[in-house]
């Protein structure tokens, strides 16, 4: 497992802690392959790794996708570097969301703050593969209007005729027309079929079990619910027991696990 | 267009009313309409309705001195609106402002409040129902307060 050199092809800040790096394989020209969902470890040289997943669009392989905070030693050191410069990459790895399980059925997808990044690449799955699936909601939430992650992607699914894109934020000003509360509130707002309905959802824990339970109250089972989970990570082979999740590793068994699978240890704060 | 009652009848807000009482409500109800930007009520003022949004938005705001108004919540279709009609001192907590084109239903408070003071059924058939609405907005405020998208 030794990292694969990249070049930072592209930098984008996306908020003010938040930024998007294109990154391109300096030996490999056949692209990098993975399934939504997965994560990389991203190496920067003399520094150390950190998990990060993979947010670009699947289909165009050709550049790697990763947006990322900056919260910690690495992800500063990431946040440093400039296009053109390099970094490792070990990956992918982990589970991936259920976007072929979910064919037939109606979508809700639940996500808030940088949540969007791991969902975003099923989502542009569910958009380039659109007939197979029925009704699509993508519901996100931030902290503010500033903090909106890929506004110009929503506004583009927003604009869309056979999407239901809600944003919400928990403070405003009166310069924000657009909902403000938190996200779990606009699952009752949108239209689905509970009997007929995947529902995938990322973000911070609080908000994925005040979600999960607003989809139970809408009719849900916990077997139609997918979460995308997140702990210290180091080996990302399940080896080395840093993202130990009870009986799981959230590397190696996750990090997208169906809620019923979890729902025990989702419930235990020391786990 | 539904009359009031039907309206009434089949909102959630309402199931497991008796007939009689949903008839004794849309009594004190009308149909209101409000153009966007237009103030649906303001902080401090007498409070004497609630409403039940029908279609727009109506944000709630709170005047955060010199952090200027903060927008805390927005209402929609099918959501309560109000609740200061209840609890004395009937004044409004916050303002609304219509951010849509929004219509609703305006229940009288001073009109439910008379018919309540004849009627226990129906007042704490009224009570339970609002301080439902009281509980899932604190749970909601809080979470907001958490601030789980925060570092």
């Amino acid at each position: 497992m030794i990292p694969q050199q990249f070049r930072i092809q592209k930098l984008k800040s996306e908020t003010y802690d938040t930024f998007t790096m294109e990154l391109v394989s300096e030996k490999k020209k056949d692209g990098f392959s993975f399934l939504p969902g997965q994560f990389n470890m991203l190496y920067v040289f003399g520094v150390g790794e950190v998990p990060i997943s993979i947010s670009g669009d699947p289909t165009k392989q050709e550049n790697l996708m990763h947006t990322i905070r900056d919260v910690g030693s690495v992800t500063g050191a990431l946040r440093k570097l400039e296009e053109g410069d390099s970094v490792g990459v070990r990956g992918p790895f982990g589970s991936a969301w259920p976007v072929e399980a979910a064919e037939g059925k109606d979508v809700v997808i639940v996500t808030g703050g940088i949540g969007l990044a791991p969902l975003r690449p099923a989502f542009y799955h569910i958009l380039a593969n659109r007939k197979k699936y029925g009704k699509v909601a993508i519901l996100y939430g931030a902290r503010t209007p500033e903090d909106i992650l890929y506004p110009e992607d929503l506004q583009e699914w927003r604009s869309k005729f056979d999407l239901q894109v809600r944003v919400t934020v928990d403070r405003a000003g009166k310069d924000w027309h657009g909902t403000v509360g938190v996200v779990p509130s606009l699952i009752s707002k949108v239209r689905f079929d509970p009997k007929n309905t995947l529902a995938m959802v990322c973000g911070p824990e609080i908000m994925m079990r005040f979600t999960v339970q607003e989809l139970e109250k809408c009719g849900l089972m916990t077997e139609q619910i997918y979460v995308s989970m997140e702990r210290n990570m180091k080996c990302a082979i399940g080896f080395c027991g840093h993202c130990q999740y009870g009986p799981k590793f959230i590397c190696k068994d996750g990090p997208v696990f169906r809620f019923d699978e979890i729902e025990e240890l989702f419930a235990v704060r020391e786990v | 267009m539904k009359d009031i009652k039907a309206l009434l009848t089949e909102h959630a807000f309402f199931r497991n009313l008796k007939e009689k009482q949903i008839e004794t409500i849309a009594g004190c109800g009308k149909n209101v309409h409000f153009s966007k930007g237009d103030v649906v009520f303001r902080q401090g003022e007498e409070a004497n309705a609630f409403y039940i949004v029908k279609k727009g938005a109506v944000s709630i705001e709170v005047d955060g001195a010199e952090r200027g108004t903060i927008i805390i919540q927005t209402v929609e279709a099918g959501d309560i609106l109000g609740w200061s009609w209840l609890i004395p001192p009937h004044e409004w907590r916050f303002t609304a402002n219509a951010v849509e084109e929004t219509s609703a239903v305006a229940l009288d408070g001073r009109c439910l409040r008379g018919k309540c003071g004849g009627d226990d059924a129906l007042a704490h058939t009224l009570l339970e129902k609002f301080a439902g609405v009281l509980a899932q907005r604190l749970e909601k405020t809080r979470m907001q307060l958490l601030d789980v998208y925060g570092k």
